[in-house]
């Protein structure tokens, strides 16, 4: 029996452990060693050169603007859809005519809100393309100039760029935290709610002192997700935008950088020290958030 | 006042606290409705465009048009390759998905239920895989899998610009989430069917896909339908393993790139027509599986 166990544990785990093993562990291990090399080309033989590329990545103004504009999402991405996602997941599911029930109509609304999150990045990217065509045949500027007024350059003006892709990016996460957020407070017991009605609680009162503290924790988690998400994004722009992060560099991300450098200059050690960087901003984000979020947690 | 020191009636209170939120709760509707356009409208408006000709689309973005032509869907079936793409990406997913919930259950299953010397360290090497950014490992991966085309014998079948190739990058991206998600879930999983089991003489393989797997049967669903998703929606990594050969590309790379080739020889029907086709059997499947989805999806943020 003894040896019938050991050889069953190696033998199921023998398989998983190999893919992992060589698909995952050994690129992302490779890959802090490649940062610190030349390698340039997929014919070149690499040179160790120490920090060298990261010392060149101080002075490349295209990757910090790619950081800062990562970080205007990483700040506004969350806070617009967790705003907006439980501003509408607290009319779902207390904003009734009673105060405490759901509203009419819940299951309708959170199905079509939902329904962004399961189509494709690259696909919903395509999507606004079109919608953001700078002529009257765009879905928006056609409206737009039926006011009277200027076609708006969504994608093709550099200062409103970005602005699109965090429109897009919000778009498609809200539903996702609608849903998410009506999941956490369908758990809080009724009576909470009615209680804090009959004391006199309004709706404003409602949601600041009974369901956000109560949410605390399913937000902290959609705040995580939310930033990693805003940190890796990619397709949207890569996809979506003028000259894959343009017009002149205006919309690009970290990824699009490593990308483009890798499979477009062939600088696989530069490319490498990128995603090194984009890897401490990463943790260093979730080390952050989890920190400053921490709160007592309410038991009920 | 005096409504509050006397006791009133449960349905008074009521009618008082309508009166009180009446008028916001049409509001409320005014709200939903808003954002409910803002996820429609573009979707709608991308079918309508998709039935349109040439000189419609640029006539009027909200003109209707005067005859249905079905031809762009053809077109973009057969020219832009839509039904190759479409193909190939059930191929890959299948594929994926199938060996993702069998490796990942079977390594799940033994790292959660039983205690081995370097158990608890592989399990906490599964779940680390969470935590990093897979554009940290893009350029070794390309050359992980360029290298894999050398082996002996299989390397045909599993280096760059192969089915096999993807699926087997696919399976080890997914196992991370699907090892962390089912652990958590066989752990909840009594053990006393198991053990009535091995008295019986059945043998531990047995005991996974006769007895354990059957019980995990909810966690199993929830966890497909996210790997089914997130692996028919992947963009970045095959556009980094199958750059090299245009047939074997997935359908989220065949419409970006209709769209970059769009500008040149512009196709704009047929952009719309194979939009249409990759966005409605989402909404199909959505609407049928609309359940299992969201709690598919969820599942991992509220564990």
């Amino acid at each position: 029996m003894r040896y019938h166990r050991a050889r069953f544990v190696a033998g199921f785990l023998a398989l998983p452990v190999l893919l992992y093993v060589v698909y995952v562990i050994a690129p992302y291990a490779q890959a802090f060693y490649i940062a610190m090399t030349n390698w340039r080309g997929v014919s070149a033989t690499p040179q160790f050169i120490g920090l060298e590329n990261f010392r060149r990545l101080l002075d490349d103004s295209v990757f910090w603007r790619a950081v800062a504009h990562n970080g205007v999402l990483l700040v506004l991405m969350p806070v617009l859809t967790i705003g907006i996602a439980l501003f509408f997941a607290f009319l779902l599911n207390v904003g009734g005519t009673s105060g405490v029930a759901g509203i009419r109509g819940a299951r309708f609304y959170r199905v079509v809100f939902f329904f962004p999150q399961v189509l494709a990045v690259a696909i919903v990217a395509v999507l606004f393309q079109q919608v953001f065509q700078p002529r009257g045949n765009g879905m928006l500027n056609s409206v737009v100039t039926a006011l009277g007024l200027e076609p708006i350059g969504f994608l093709s003006n550099p200062d409103i760029a970005l602005w699109s892709v965090l429109g897009v990016l919000v778009w498609q996460a809200v539903g996702f935290y609608v849903v998410l957020f009506s999941a956490g407070m369908a758990s809080i017991p009724r009576d909470m709610f009615e209680a804090a009605s009959i004391d006199g609680a309004g709706r404003v009162q409602l949601f600041f002192r009974v369901t956000l503290p109560l949410l605390w924790d399913t937000i902290q988690v959609g705040w995580v997700y939310l930033g990693i998400a805003a940190l890796d994004v990619f397709a949207v722009v890569w996809v979506m935008t003028a000259e894959h992060g343009g017009p002149d560099s205006s919309t690009t991300v970290m990824a699009a950088e490593i990308y483009r450098n890798a499979f477009q200059y062939f600088r696989f050690g530069y490319a490498s020290a990128m995603g090194v960087v984009l890897f401490f901003f990463t943790v260093g984000f979730a080390v952050v958030a989890l920190r400053l979020s921490r709160r007592e947690r309410v038991e009920f | 006042m005096a409504t509050e020191t006397l006791p009133v009636s449960r349905s008074r209170l009521r009618a008082v606290r309508r009166a009180r939120l009446g008028p916001l709760s049409a509001l409320s509707h005014l709200a939903l409705l808003v954002w409910t356009v803002l996820v429609v409208v573009p979707i709608i408006w991308t079918f309508l465009a998709s039935v349109k000709s040439e000189d419609e689309i640029f006539g009027g973005a909200w003109s209707l048009p005067a005859t249905l032509r079905w031809d762009n869907y053809a077109r973009a079936w057969d020219q832009a390759n839509i039904g190759q793409y479409m193909l190939n990406s059930v191929i890959v997913v299948g594929f994926g998905v199938l060996g993702t919930m069998l490796l990942g259950s079977m390594a799940a299953y033994v790292l959660s239920r039983y205690t081995f010397r370097g158990g608890r360290a592989l399990y906490l090497l599964f779940v680390s895989g969470l935590a990093f950014p897979v554009y940290l490992a893009l350029t070794p991966l390309f050359f992980v899998v360029q290298n894999m085309g050398t082996l002996p014998v299989i390397g045909p079948f599993i280096g760059l610009n192969t089915y096999a190739g993807l699926v087997l990058v696919y399976i080890a991206y997914s196992l991370p989430f699907t090892v962390f998600f089912l652990a958590a879930f066989f752990r909840t999983l009594p053990q006393a069917v198991a053990e009535a089991a091995f008295v019986d003489g059945a043998s531990h393989t047995r005991v996974f896909f006769q007895i354990m797997l059957p019980m995990a049967r909810p966690g199993m669903v929830s966890i497909t339908v996210f790997n089914i998703l997130g692996q028919w929606n992947q963009y970045q990594i095959p556009l980094v393993l199958l750059a090299g050969d245009k047939d074997k590309w997935v359908i989220t790379q065949g419409i970006a790139e209709i769209s970059t080739a769009a500008g040149y020889n512009s196709d704009w029907a047929a952009l719309f027509a194979a939009l249409s086709m990759a966005i409605l059997p989402m909404l199909v499947v959505y609407t049928v599986f609309q359940r299992q989805i969201q709690a598919g999806l969820t599942a991992g943020a509220l564990k």
